[in-house]
């Protein structure tokens, strides 16, 4: 384990658990990239740690239980929604237990500057059972990392750090040391049947274990969390956690805080004699009613936010109107300019093809989901990652033939072997009538969450080559009938004429439009360059 | 107690607004201050419109500026004045592009430098370092184009 340096650092909240991960040895970290959480990784990696993109948030919290399984220690980021593609191991894992320390980040995203939904995801730990803590700035990014390694390993639980946009993007000062990193073992294989194997038989025993496992962290975490009382200097009490905690102490600096760090299992003591020591108790949480609802749930009487504040970010302003409660008209934001595709961007060729051929297009999530937006405004649906096959397939089955006729599936590289794989699988299986048309869209890099690899482009996490899924194989292993790899940009026109051959076709076709992302082609030719030098 | 500086930068995707920031905040953290910089990663990098607040001062909470309480309104694109002017406080200062002449910059892409320069000259931090500190946000060849947009900025 390294020597922690004396040092005050200027860190995004995303670095501070990075750096935590190696000053506490973590052997290994796995992920999917996803704003806001996906600088942890690529931190942890220019920092030395071993870390690498999996196909998808499943995998990588697979990865990572087997990596705590073996007692390492073991760290699986992914962005909220991203937890959802991994909630099937997420909630059995929680029964197993793991042997090294298991910490799981979900980056969560309130106010969607760049997800599909602001789902609040404090819902997990309470869902699947497994204890949460909740920085509200990078120092406590740093220290709960540390924490939650700590607490791991103590109780052989996965954690959930729950992180929100602001925390993981902004820059706060990190000083080190400051909570000190748990002593380091080595991984070894000791053999333990009834923990690991989830058969009903021994699963039931583990649900038992894990309740017993809550309750004690419970009662740690009444005694000896991660909670901070700060005293007021009137009658007003606000109950918080997160990066409401940094707005409460702006917007009400009189106030008596209890700044929760762990909110699963909450600290329901402190809270009840809290609210006894005020005349008002307020929570002020961003999201969902999660705290509030702790609180009422144990007779606690607190004050919770009005409903208008649960949608997007909250703010020092916002949080002056909760406590005022304020519930009059906000202000709209100021407009600003839109993004949009990148001018000479490849998939503007793609999207203005589908808008001439009136396709109905059943988009996927990427850098594409712009190709709704005008000039094109050539996408119908968009759910999640990979739903444009399974959902456009579905539109096949059940529409008209001259509507069904129409619909394409849309879908970018690494979005198609993070989920779009079984789509494919299924559209052989369950063919509809009149054929489909897939078009994977394949730049060659993770161009949303800024030019991340993965298995398609044949190179790790940290750019170095390694094996590599070829899109075409793939779709012509499973037998479909035409698979067309062109790059768009050589001849637009011959890229519209074979979409409409292929609708026309009434056959299961894939097309492979391959061009590398503008923005990533200079970078994705050095790597290329790097990796020719290095076979010569 | 000194109160806390506010400062919220404004511009589209690719005109360098998260590179000033980065160098405003790193200014204050090597003045020892509690400094907190706040952006929006993302959907930003397609073109749109960015800002960036930097925050810095004894103790600083909220890593966002509350509207109406930036000290300094810095913005790069004309047409990004009028969404953000709300952000300004009434004794406020707004740094826009007219501040600088244009036409005596070596390279367009450093009107960022450029306008921080005009910014500096508000600031307590030593003219020596914020020179230091612009250099070691870009690569040697682009060391002379930003030294002379700041100080275009700086004498404007």
């Amino acid at each position: 384990m390294p020597e922690v340096p004396k040092r005050r650092w200027f860190l995004s909240g995303d670095e501070a658990v990075a750096l935590a991960c190696c000053h506490a040895g973590v052997h290994l970290g796995a992920g999917y990239p996803g704003t806001p959480s996906t600088e942890i990784l690529e931190a942890f990696d220019a920092w030395g740690g071993q870390a690498q993109w999996s196909p998808n948030e499943k995998v990588a919290l697979e990865v990572g239980i087997g990596a705590a399984f073996a007692g390492a220690r073991a760290v699986v980021t992914m962005k909220h929604v991203g937890l959802n593609v991994a909630a099937d191991p997420l909630f059995t894992v929680a029964y197993t237990g793991v042997t090294g320390a298991l910490l799981i980040v979900s980056a969560d995203d309130p106010g969607m500057a760049s997800s599909q939904n602001e789902q609040d995801n404090r819902r997990y730990a309470v869902a699947a059972g497994l204890p949460m803590l909740e920085p509200s700035d990078s120092q406590e990014s740093y220290d709960y990392t540390l924490r939650a390694i700590e607490v791991s390993e103590r109780w052989g639980i996965p954690v959930l750090l729950r992180m929100t946009t602001r925390v993981c993007h902004s820059k706060t000062v990190v000083n080190t040391p400051s909570y000190p990193p748990p002593p380091l073992r080595d991984p070894a294989f000791v053999r333990d049947i009834p923990s690991r194997v989830m058969i009903p038989a021994y699963a039931r025993s583990a649900h038992r274990r894990l309740r017993t496992k809550l309750a004690e962290i419970a009662a740690w975490n009444e005694r000896q969390g991660p909670n901070l009382l700060i005293e007021g200097a009137g009658s007003l009490g606000i109950i918080t956690s997160g990066i409401a905690y940094q707005h409460v102490r702006e917007a009400a600096p009189q106030a008596a805080v209890l700044k929760l760090g762990m909110t699963y299992p909450a600290p329901v003591g402190q809270m009840q004699s809290f609210a006894a020591s005020v005349d008002r108790c307020v929570v002020v949480e961003e999201g969902d009613p999660f705290l509030v609802e702790i609180a009422r749930t144990a007779g606690i009487p607190v004050e919770g936010k009005p409903e208008m504040y649960r949608f997007g970010e909250l703010t020092v302003q916002r949080v002056r109107r909760i406590v005022n409660r304020d519930e009059s008209p906000e202000p709209p934001p100021p407009p600003g300019k839109p993004p949009s595709l990148c001018p000479g961007c490849p998939h503007r060729i793609v999207f203005s093809a589908l808008r001439d051929l009136d396709c109905i297009v059943s988009g996927d999530i990427g850098c594409y989901s712009l190709g709704v937006l005008p000039p094109f405004q050539a996408m119908d649906a968009l759910v999640c990652m990979g739903a444009s096959i399974g959902a456009g397939l579905g539109m096949r089955h059940v529409l008209p033939p001259a509507q069904a006729r129409r619909v394409v599936s849309v879908i970018g590289d690494s979005t198609f072997v993070h989920s779009g794989l079984t789509g494919l699988v299924e559209m052989v299986y369950n063919p509809p009538t009149h054929g489909h048309v897939v078009l994977i869209l394949d730049n060659g890099t993770t161009a949303m969450t800024g030019m991340q690899e993965h298995p398609g482009t044949g190179r790790r996490l940290d750019h170095q080559k390694t094996g590599k899924f070829v899109f075409e194989d793939f779709a012509r292993m499973l037998g479909i009938p035409q698979v067309h790899v062109v790059d768009p940009a050589l001849d637009p026109d011959g890229f519209r004429e074979l979409l409409q051959r292929c609708l026309d076709s009434g056959e299961l076709c894939v097309i492979i439009a391959r061009r590398n992302c503008l923005l990533a082609a200079a970078s994705i030719r050095e790597y290329e360059r790097c990796e020719n030098v290095s076979n010569d | 107690m000194f109160r806390t500086t506010n400062i919220v930068l404004a511009g589209l995707g690719g005109q360098g607004v998260l590179k000033a920031s980065d160098i405003i905040a790193e200014l204050a953290f090597r003045a020892g201050l509690d400094v907190k910089k706040s952006e929006i990663h993302g959907m930003s990098q397609r073109g749109g419109s960015v800002t960036s607040d930097v925050r810095f001062g004894e103790r600083v909470f909220s890593p966002m500026v509350p509207e109406g309480e930036a000290d300094y309104l810095v913005v790069l694109a004309k047409e990004e004045v009028a969404g953000n002017l709300g952000m300004l406080a009434p004794a406020g200062v707004l740094i826009e592009p007219d501040k600088v002449d244009l036409s005596q910059l070596t390279s367009r892409k450093s009107l960022n430098i450029a306008l921080l320069g005009v910014l500096s000259r508000f600031l307590e931090f030593s003219e020596d370092v914020w020179r230091e500190v612009i250099l070691a946000h870009f690569p040697e060849r682009l060391h002379a184009a930003n030294l002379q947009a700041f100080e275009l900025g700086r004498r404007a």
